[in-house]
């Protein structure tokens, strides 16, 4: 008995695992809304993957020499030039190339700099609500004085200091949403540090650390993957500000923000070139909002 | 809005309804089969373990089904007006003036930001277009009847200015208001003290003589609804098993179901190792997957193949001995002979105790309270002090069963946190296996020695992290306590541990939420026991369990201790359970000792005067066992501002005068190891009637019956 039920372990909890796994992307099936979100994620990350396969041209590259429109069926171009298919830029340069390409900016950034903001947020809250006290106390007034600053404002000072590099884009990102992020992890901790299995953590001598990090944190990770999803929007459209001020990756790289930026005095006489960077980051946007709204809805259903 | 009430008819009639509930899984019937017939001022009882359908039932007669609930089949008939067939505005006219609800949680059931007066006039406003005045004036008359004092006081308070006792009689008044015919009530004691609730269960017994009102009252409880009811309904699994008169069903119970629950409550008949609870085999089925036939039929001892699997079993009139109006759902009730059964579980050998495990010597525990406002700066009493255990003496051996019984408030947790090493003691001794642990927080324990004292908790819903699988949750306790080191052996010792609590070995991998309460609780056992230890602490282990889970719970922790001749401290406000499993008891009341004893000595004369009126209240489950009844007036003290004297002497009935109030009783010792904390002399605490009688076996009705 004890025999056959060790040589089975291994192959129960992988595939435990893999069930649940499954089980879960099952239950986000129920809600289209959320299916509709991570259709539009998945599409953009396929893009950014196999962005050199997807561009048809090199994004930094001058193809013309003169702006050309958005393609459409039975349009007159000179002989021997090249179709574009979102047109070009005020410097000649292919926009889908660049979307395709900017989209990889996007997709590394934000979710690096969010991830970075939840393992601050997430340490700062676990020790604010755990440890209460004049702990609570000093994490808590620091992040009400980062939180009281304009957000803008905050970034426009952090970069204009340390200058526009993707560091810095992530570095100014923790700092500005790691307090907010420690608000909601401490309000979850304030609960769930009550429950008889912290007791029983306590009474058998674990280290508080192990307490928060293996006992509440896996129980508070509901609210706060559907919060991720949102401030991944938030820090999308972030990043998306910064390239328009002119704060973002630096050039010629293209972004995604910084596309918007370079054509906007154009932009009435060459729409094209402002509004498909700007589809581009609000559909993005969209996605995970939607993906958040589906498993909140999910969440609140079981 | 006027109905044509036929004043002829029954109050309530329910006809042959069944209800349906629409989940996501499909159809799941909830009850099945339901009649009922209530009479002008008469109290009926709903009976049933959770899952049963008896508050789908109160929903039902309210007509507030929610949006996935339906009634598929049946009438239900309120003075003759069908309410089934009645519109939303209909419905809203009817509720709260001709049929009110009682809930169970009083706070939750108050609107914390209004006035209990504004609250309470509202119910008259609406329903009988009375004018402000008139309304207070009805109101404070209310609040008198239902025996609160200064009505005038709590007519301008707000919910949380008042003790939960009278909060829950407000709500009562409330639902009495408008004179309504029939009143619901929900578990409507069940988060009150017990001392609190046996007030409560007066006044609602008082109720239908008064005010002729008519009453369901719906609980898990049997003992409370032989103080308050005059007929009886057993629920199982959405149908109604046995129903009758409460002298009848409580003496000559005859459906199976019926007569395992009375075998599973500790009655004061029950002792531990005589005549043990006999749980309930099985679970109660899914509402999905109910057995063909009857559906009990699989946990029964009396089913029969062929039988009791067949076709649907109707209810059947009881006819013979003196039951009359007693009806059961069972195809072989003429049949079964309980008497010829072994009536109780197998006898077991009383333990034999060893050396002291425990010795708590003047234990004190304080809780410094810092008053921030300006005013208690300047006056100087910023810091003030919460007692919350004082001078607290005795002492564990090995095998033994100690209870520690008191009300909420009464310290008894603190008391656990402070041996635990989650608080350090202020003051005094706690000697575990002879070393002194009173100020040694755990971290700063041998883990050795924190796996020989473990607890088992009382939330079954709590107690597992919901975010681990049972079997890690194990492991990480036997490695955190040194039991085994390497990877295979502490899966060993896990399984062995589940064959301990008598779960499958499968559970290693099951996660909390895929287990039963009672499952639960059975992990939480085997947590506390993998470390061996030498003495285990339950805090009301099984109090939110139902009573056939929570009678095998007790019945397996009292095994296992049984086994490894572990020392059991049990936490409990409930003296039934505890006359049931303990050897020796402590009464606690403010964070003090009141009495302790031998559980013999705690039961019989002499009593400290708390303890008396804590036995008079707890409901017992036996219409011949008759009790002395004592109720205690007024609130538990708040615990900043104690009184000066006798903890209890704001409530105590036997109070003897200024000294009471003034001076600290001293502890007298009735004999050896049975102390009071009195100022009334043993002489005169000894003359007193014992609270409990229980009728010899040869006195008792179906005895007398049977022979005759």
């Amino acid at each position: 008995m004890a025999n056959s039920t060790t040589t089975t372990l291994p192959a129960q909890t992988t595939g435990a695992a893999l069930m649940r796994a499954l089980k879960s992307f099952a239950l986000l099936r129920e809600s289209w809304v959320g299916m509709f979100g991570a259709g539009i994620i998945l599409l953009w990350a396929l893009m950014a993957i196999f962005a050199p396969l997807l561009a048809p041209y090199e994004p930094n590259a001058t193809l013309l020499a003169y702006q050309r429109p958005p393609w459409w069926p039975g349009m007159e171009v000179a002989e021997g030039t090249p179709t574009f298919l979102l047109g070009t830029d005020h410097v000649g340069r292919d926009i889908l190339s660049r979307i395709v390409y900017g989209s990889q900016t996007v997709l590394i950034y934000a979710p690096l700099a969010t991830f970075c903001a939840y393992a601050v947020g997430i340490l700062m809250g676990l020790a604010a609500g755990y440890y209460r006290g004049w702990v609570d106390d000093v994490l808590s007034r620091i992040a009400d004085i980062i939180l009281s600053f304009p957000v803008l404002v905050l970034y426009v000072i952090i970069i204009a200091t340390f200058g526009a590099s993707p560091v810095n884009i992530v570095v100014a990102i923790i700092f500005a949403s790691s307090p907010g992020i420690m608000r909601i992890v401490r309000g979850l901790v304030l609960d769930l540090r009550n429950r008889d299995y912290v007791a029983a953590a306590q009474t058998r001598g674990e280290s508080s650390w192990r307490i928060m990090l293996v006992e509440i944190l896996p129980n508070a990770r509901g609210p706060l993957i559907v919060d991720a999803c949102l401030r991944l929007g938030y820090v999308i459209i972030t990043i998306g500000v910064l390239g328009f001020l002119g704060l973002g990756m630096p050039p010629p790289d293209p972004d995604w923000g910084g596309m918007v930026n370079e054509t906007r005095q154009i932009a009435l006489a060459f729409p094209h070139m402002t509004l498909f960077p700007c589809i581009a980051i609000s559909s993005l946007i969209l996605g995970f909002n939607l993906l958040a709204d589906g498993l909140r809805e999910i969440s609140l259903r079981d | 809005m006027a109905f044509k009430f036929d004043e002829g008819a029954p109050v309530l009639e329910i006809k042959d309804l069944n209800l349906s509930y629409w989940t996501r899984a499909g159809e799941i019937p909830a009850v099945i089969d339901f009649s009922l017939t209530v009479h002008k001022g008469e109290s009926i009882g709903l009976v049933g373990e959770s899952g049963c359908g008896k508050s789908t039932v109160a929903m039902a007669i309210m007509q507030y089904m929610g949006s996935n609930g339906t009634i598929k089949s049946g009438s239900i008939k309120f003075k003759g007006v069908e309410l089934t067939e009645l519109n939303e505005e209909e419905l809203r006219h009817l509720r709260g003036k001709h049929i009110s609800m009682i809930y169970q949680e009083p706070f939750a059931a108050l609107n914390p930001s209004l006035t209990l007066g504004n609250q309470l006039k509202e119910v008259l406003i609406t329903h009988e277009d009375l004018s402000g005045a008139e309304a207070y004036d009805r109101a404070v008359q209310m609040l008198t009847d239902v025996r609160l004092p200064d009505p005038e006081r709590v007519m301008a308070a707000y919910p949380h200015q008042i003790s939960g006792g009278q909060q829950q009689r407000v709500v009562i008044a409330m639902g009495l208001m408008s004179s309504p015919s029939l009143l619901l009530l929900d578990e409507p004691t069940t988060a009150l003290d017990v001392t609190v609730e046996a007030g409560i269960t007066k006044l609602i017994a008082e109720i239908s003589r008064k005010f002729g009102t008519s009453q369901i009252y719906i609980s898990h409880n049997l003992g409370l609804i032989l103080e308050v009811c005059d007929r009886v309904f057993v629920m199982y699994s959405g149908e109604v098993v046995e129903e009758g008169t409460i002298n009848s069903l409580f003496t000559w119970p005859k459906h199976p179901y019926t007569h395992g629950l009375f075998g599973c409550i500790p009655l004061p008949t029950a002792d531990k190792n005589a005549s043990p609870l006999q749980p309930i085999p099985g679970q109660l089925p899914l509402p999905h997957e109910r057995p063909p036939g009857c559906n009990f039929g699989p946990r029964c001892d009396f089913f029969q193949d062929g039988r009791c699997d067949r076709g649907v079993v109707g209810m059947d009139s009881v006819t013979g001995t003196s039951a009359t109006d007693h009806r059961v759902r069972c195809v072989r009730w003429t049949e079964i002979d309980y008497g010829a059964e072994v009536a109780h579980g197998e006898a077991k050998q009383p333990m034999e105790f060893g050396d002291t495990v425990l010795e708590v010597d003047n234990m004190q525990k304080y809780y410094e309270v810092h008053d921030r406002s300006i005013a208690a700066i300047i006056s100087g009493e910023s810091v003030k002090f919460v007692k919350a255990n004082e001078a607290i003496n005795f002492s564990a051996r090995e095998g033994e069963t100690v209870a520690i019984v008191g009300e909420s408030g009464c310290g008894k947790s603190t008391f656990a946190k402070v041996l635990m090493g989650l608080e350090t003691a202020t003051e005094g001794a706690v000697r575990h296996e002879g070393k002194d642990i009173a100020e040694i927080p755990v971290r700063e324990r041998d883990p050795k020695q924190i796996g020989k004292l473990q607890m088992v908790f009382q939330n079954p819903f709590d107690t597992l992290n919901p975010s681990h699988t049972v079997g890690g949750q194990i492991a990480r306790v036997i490695k955190k306590f040194g039991v085994e080191q390497d990877k295979d052996k502490i899966r060993d010792r896990v399984m062995k541990l589940l064959d301990i609590v008598k779960l499958p070995r499968d559970f290693y991998y099951r996660r909390p939420r895929q287990l039963s309460g009672g499952q639960k609780q059975r992990i939480g056992i085997a947590r506390a026991f993998a470390g061996n230890p030498s003495m285990v602490i339950a805090d009301e282990p099984v109090s939110a369990l139902d009573v056939s889970v929570a009678a095998a719970v007790t019945e397996l922790l009292m095994e296992i201790q049984r086994e490894h001749k572990t020392t059991l401290l049990f936490i409990s406000h409930d003296l039934s359970v505890v006359r049931y499993l303990a050897d020796r008891i402590v009464v606690m009341y403010l964070g003090q000792i009141m009495e302790r004893g031998t559980t013999t000595e705690i039961f019989d004369p002499p009593y400290h005067p708390y303890t008396e009126a804590l036995l008079s209240a707890v409901p017992i489950a036996d219409p011949e066992v008759t009790k002395r009844e004592i109720l205690l007036e007024g609130n538990l003290p708040s615990v900043l501002n104690p009184p000066k004297g006798c903890p209890f002497s704001t409530r105590c009935p036997r109070k003897i005068g200024k000294i009471c109030d003034e001076d600290r009783p001293p502890v007298q010792m009735a004999s050896e190891g049975h102390a009071i904390a009195c100022h009334i002399p043993l002489e005169e605490l000894r003359r007193v009637e014992p609270v409990i009688r229980v009728p010899q076996e040869d006195e008792r009705v179906h005895v007398k019956e049977a022979s005759a």
